[in-house]
């Protein structure tokens, strides 16, 4: 695989004509052609402690295991750091990636004791510091820092996500919105739905059986608050439980987190304001 | 070249013994008139043998020794979460404290406890001023803290108040205010 790289790499340095060299991808691995024109000579190494779980042996606990990067090497971004651990150091490492702009959401993961997204966290430059990353917090694993969310996309499809309607505009064309009835869905749409905001709620750590969730009711509340969806008396109506949504306990640690600067918070907040005046 | 013209002879003598079956053979190949028709066969020689084990099979035996990430353990202390579990443990401390003890009270006929204001305000001045400081501020904290932080938990409902500045700032002041008011009381 490395072997590629570097041919292609070749490839690409050789004919500019074909791909520019502003183009050509440069992998988490800085080197030293793009790196800055004054690097410092002492290595400024980190510690980096990453949680790891082979589904392979089973038996075998989790553990943490501790790599060490030079960061005058290394990308700014948490995720450049696990790349650069999984190309040059140890290709068993697992986790999810891929947009690498914080769109995808793939990521997600818990760094230094937050979730967050590893392609928009940095590597904090204090290298007396060790930085310790775990998958998603209470979630099943499925392999190093890769949780099984199927359950999370199955309670964000049980919310149908989509626009209810059943009637047409009078003039048959699309279904329109005033700018402010456009405005209310600002800081909902954004969500990526990376569930890093779910999975830093103890209260969803608790009961994510049936308790939807920041994301979810972010989502949730996205349809009820859209003025073209017609459902929203029975989208309220299957909300109307003592769990789907009351077992938010406004503990804030979902706004706290979202790597998107989104509030699902007050997303809930609103939810439940709806649900409490009709 | 010559395996050629022995399958171009073999398709000819085909052609002319049974025309209609080279004629189907040709039409069960995926040809545009094949597909609309349905009569497709698409029949592949190579030889990837059956999996005999069910991928889902495999999902679900994975799913019974797959670990939990940690949770509680890992996560940073944030004023956010430590301050609600605080809420909710002092919430506990104070109505399992007056449950205990109205049923205490309301027992204590029966056991031949004194459990009557006057003879808690002897049992009190008995103690030394320290000890009275601090049980009175170990009682006070809690109900301070509930308290003021159940006000911010009645502004939140409203809707206001929730961005992260905002839900720091709160904490704090929660905090600060509840710990000065508690010393107050403890030192009334």
């Amino acid at each position: 695989m490395s072997a590629l790289r570097t041919t292609s790499r070749l490839i690409a340095s050789s004919k500019p004509l074909f791909r520019p060299a502003a183009f050509a991808r440069s992998y988490a691995t800085v080197d030293a052609l793009s790196q800055d024109p004054t690097p410092s000579e002492q290595p400024r190494t980190k510690t980096f402690h990453v949680y790891r779980w082979n589904p392979d042996q089973p038996t075998e606990k989790p553990k943490m295991q501790t790599y060490s990067l030079d960061l005058n090497k290394t990308g700014p971004m948490m995720l450049d750091a696990l790349i650069r651990i999984k190309n040059e150091m140890d290709p068993t490492l697992t986790f999810r990636r891929s947009c690498r702009e914080g769109i995808c959401g793939s990521c997600a993961m818990n760094i230094d004791g937050v979730n967050t997204l590893a392609c928009l966290c940095r590597i904090p430059t204090d290298t007396s510091k060790e930085s310790r990353i775990y998958p998603l917090p209470h979630t099943y694993v499925v392999k190093d820092l890769v949780p099984d969310l199927t359950y999370f996309y199955k309670q964000y499809k049980s919310i149908k996500p989509y626009l209810q309607r059943e009637t047409k505009t009078e003039d048959g064309l699309e279904y329109r919105q005033s700018p402010e009835e456009r405005k209310k869905l600002d800081g909902l749409y954004e969500c990526i739905l990376c569930a890093c905001c779910s999975t830093s709620c103890p209260s969803y750590w608790w009961n994510s059986e049936e308790y939807l969730g920041p994301a979810i009711l972010l989502q949730s509340y996205r349809w009820l608050a859209d003025s073209r969806d017609e459902k929203t008396a029975e989208r309220k109506a299957a909300l109307d439980n003592s769990m789907s949504v009351y077992r938010c306990h406004t503990i804030l640690n979902c706004s706290r987190t979202c790597p998107k600067g989104l509030n699902p918070a007050r997303a809930i907040a609103e939810i439940k304001k709806m649900m409490a005046s009709h | 070249m010559i395996s050629q013209k022995v399958a171009q002879q073999s398709l000819r003598r085909l052609a002319v013994q049974q025309p209609y079956a080279l004629r189907w053979s040709l039409m069960n190949s995926a040809s545009p008139a094949a597909v609309a028709l349905g009569r497709n066969i698409q029949t592949r020689q190579a030889a990837t043998s059956s999996n005999s084990s069910d991928p889902s099979k495999i999902l679900a035996q994975q799913r019974l020794v797959r670990p939990v990430s940690p949770h509680l353990t890992i996560y940073r202390p944030q004023i956010t979460w430590i301050g609600s579990s605080i809420h909710r443990i002092t919430g506990l401390m104070l109505s399992g404290g007056l449950y205990v003890y109205a049923s205490a009270y309301l027992a204590s006929p029966l056991l031949g406890w004194d459990l009557g204001s006057a003879s808690a305000v002897a049992a009190f001045a008995a103690l030394p001023v320290l000890a009275k400081v601090a049980l009175k501020a170990t009682m006070a904290m809690p109900f301070t803290y509930h308290c003021m932080n159940g006000v911010r938990h009645l502004i939140w409902d409203t809707g206001a108040g929730l961005t992260n500045a905002q839900v720091i700032k709160s904490g704090w002041t929660v905090v600060g205010l509840s710990t000065i008011s508690a010393l107050l009381l403890a030192f009334l």
